[in-house]
């Protein structure tokens, strides 16, 4: 079987945080614990859409230690594929879904003497859950949390109510933007850096934290990519002996699981490797939208990540 | 279940047995009648009926004497008990995980009470009956794994996970084949397993280390491991070499039966959940020759697999001066039949030894 262990929840929850963002609370459907976590941690949302079986990671928002509920807030894509658009829509309260065990890509590192987080937009919701970890062991942390508008600002009042000290919020439509270096260069000896946010921001904190001295081991990120919806192909699976088609809104991974072939996965968002594919044979063009694979192995059309990466040309053979 | 448990030792006088059900549910680690390094991983979620792998932690009938073992050991020496400071939270996890699989799976051995964060904790067999605040070390006698692991079987290694590697920041260990957590504190996966012979140029280690990283929450793992021990020692350390290992020199062709022990781990691997750790219960069952010999099966393999391991291996794993007695006693259950596939003795179904 694939994936992490699958939990059946109910639906208890749903609110809309603002105009873009919209949070859903689980309870176990059976009335039992749910499993506690580490900050960080993603869980893995089944959405039935008809035909479709759509599975997400969200971050999971909610404080670790509360084993009663969990909790995500999932962030409106119009221009995606159709997962965001379907909570959004779709799930009600009472409704019956299916979520994995957490899974954590994104952990602390205890050893860190302070926490410095990065969160840009959507990417707070990591950090929620690490603030509620570190607070009950009185962890010492920082935020900074940058956000389009006071408007679309989630979580901002709870975090300046709670954590006046520690939180600062910077809004975009106000000109205020986050003054890294300095902030780098004021950190105790001994802080660990995470940044989870828009691509461009995470590129942003990892080259100016390494171009300051910062160890890789001091600097930590997660973004989770939504696969991106690309021209239709073709991919013939050489253990199977399958031909699948690929269309245009389902990723690789999808299309292989809609052939009853199974692949392995877990983050399905380009993380955690879980899925690396062995190719066998092509002529085409690969689309890398990965984190996992390295620059020679993405140059040597030997692998593919089919949870986010696409291929255009006219053959594709994979190990599966 | 009613479990009678042995007052036996691990030491001097060796008064450690098995008894005929022990013998029956050991854990013979050779699927088939060669050996060679795997990644033999497969998922714990119970197993047959009886077995060891029945249960999350296996307690059988040598459950108090090898805690009283291990107490021995500690007060010896107590640095086999390591914790860095930033494994608390780890620590707190595997008292849960076997405060809560020991009362599910031993409800009549063990009780766990939660109130909130009060727990009472009984352990029957070692006339324990604890009440503490979960995650407030200071109302606990020992920090929280070494409170949990002096009162379970087996070695535990608690590995941090970061930087796509795991780390030895924490561990009890009493029981081991011949490594030293105080020397391996802090160490890397590649590290701590440097020594190992063979399995590097296979990349075992670099395909292990993936799927160990990859062990997640309510999915443990398990393999087995094996090794070869003259005397029923838990404690074969490398800081007590100097008294273990000129026992091998006492092996004679009359009493290597008795004597030689196979030495089986029961390695599982579970996600802890607070802390994102993974804990690495390394769980030592040990068996005589002249018991294993009691099942047609096993005789006829360990002699097959003894006689053509690598000579490499058989250096590594510290019997390579005892190997030809060894083999000239095996050799006397090696009736040249076929054998069943699978670790289990299959005693209704093997032929008896025809010599």
């Amino acid at each position: 079987m694939s994936g992490a262990e699958k939990i059946v929840v109910k639906v208890t929850d749903v609110v809309a945080v603002n105009e873009l963002v919209t949070r859903f609370r689980f309870k176990r459907t059976d009335g039992g614990l749910l499993p506690t976590f580490s900050g960080g941690a993603h869980t893995v949302v089944e959405m039935q859409d008809g035909d479709i079986t759509r599975l997400n990671p969200y971050s999971l928002m909610s404080d670790p230690m509360d084993q009663n509920a969990y909790t995500i807030s999932v962030r409106r894509d119009d221009e995606g594929r159709g997962g965001s658009r379907f909570m959004h829509s779709k799930v009600k309260i009472g409704d019956e879904m299916t979520i994995s065990y957490p899974v954590n890509l994104f952990s602390l590192d205890l050893r860190a003497k302070k926490h410095l987080f990065i969160a840009g937009g959507i990417g707070i919701t990591p950090f929620l859950a690490q603030i509620k970890q570190l607070e009950r062991f009185n962890g010492h942390w920082e935020l900074h949390y940058a956000c389009r508008s006071l408007a679309l600002g989630s979580y901002v009042d709870e975090l300046q109510a709670h954590h006046s000290n520690e939180t600062h919020v910077y809004f975009d439509d106000q000109k205020q933007t986050i003054d890294l270096v300095k902030l780098l260069e004021g950190q105790p000896l001994g802080t660990h850096v995470y940044v989870c946010g828009p691509k461009g921001m995470i590129g942003w904190v990892r080259a100016t934290a390494q171009a300051e001295g910062w160890p890789l081991e001091a600097i930590h990120y997660e973004e989770f990519l939504a696969p991106q919806p690309g021209k239709p192909f073709e991919v013939k699976l050489a253990i199977s002996n399958k031909v699948v088609q690929v269309s245009e809104d389902e990723s690789l991974l999808e299309a292989l699981e809609r052939a009853g072939v199974d692949a392995p996965y877990l983050c399905r968002g380009g993380a955690c490797g879980q899925c690396e594919t062995n190719v066998i044979d092509y002529s085409g063009t690969f689309i890398h939208r990965d984190h996992w694979l390295d620059e020679a192995e993405l140059s040597s059309g030997k692998k593919i990540m089919p949870c986010v990466s696409r291929f255009e040309g006219k053959t594709l053979v994979l190990d599966r | 279940m009613t479990l009678q448990f042995n007052d036996e030792t691990f030491r001097d006088d060796y008064s450690f047995r098995n008894s005929d059900r022990a013998i029956k549910r050991f854990p013979f680690p050779f699927h088939e009648d060669s050996y060679m390094y795997s990644v033999n991983m497969e998922q714990h979620r119970g197993g047959p009926k009886d077995s060891i792998y029945e249960m999350r932690f296996d307690v059988d009938e040598h459950y108090i004497s090898e805690m009283r073992d291990r107490a021995m050991v500690l007060a010896d020496d107590p640095l086999r008990c390591q914790s860095l400071p930033h494994m608390t939270l780890a620590g707190w996890d595997l008292l849960e995980l076997i405060m809560v699989s020991k009362s599910e799976d031993y409800p009549d051995l063990f009780e766990l009470h939660r109130d909130g964060d009060t727990w009472r904790w009984v352990n029957k067999p070692l006339g324990i009956d604890d009440t503490f605040t979960f995650l407030d070390e200071a109302t606990l006698p020992y920090g929280p794994m070494e409170y949990i692991t002096r009162q379970t079987q087996g070695d535990f290694a608690v590995l941090d996970q970061r930087d796509d590697n795991l780390w030895m920041d924490a561990g009890m260990i009493t029981t081991q084949a011949d490594w030293s957590l105080d020397f391996d504190i802090g160490m890397n996966f590649f590290e701590w397993h440097a020594p190992v012979p063979l399995a590097h140029e296979k990349g075992i280690f670099i395909r292990a280390l993936k799927f160990l990283l990859n062990i997640q929450q309510g999915a443990p793992a398990r393999r087995l491991n094996w090794t070869m021990t003259v005397n029923p020692l838990l404690d074969t350390s490398p800081e007590n070499y100097h008294k273990w290992g000129i026992q091998k020199t006492s092996v004679t062709p009359e009493n290597i039966g008795a004597k030689q022990h196979l030495r089986v781990e029961l390695q599982t691997f579970f996600r802890l959940p607070r802390s994102n750790a993974l804990v690495f219960p390394i769980r030592c069952y040990l068996c005589s020759f002249q018991d294993l010999m009691t099942a047609p099966k096993w005789g006829r393999r360990l002699h097959r697999v003894i006689r053509d391991l690598p000579e490499e291996l058989a250096t590594y794993k510290g019997f390579i001066d005892n190997r030809p007695m060894m083999l000239d006693y095996l050799a006397e259950f090696d009736d040249g039949q076929a054998t069943s596939a699978g670790i289990w003795p299959d005693l209704e179904t093997e032929p008896a030894l025809k010599k």
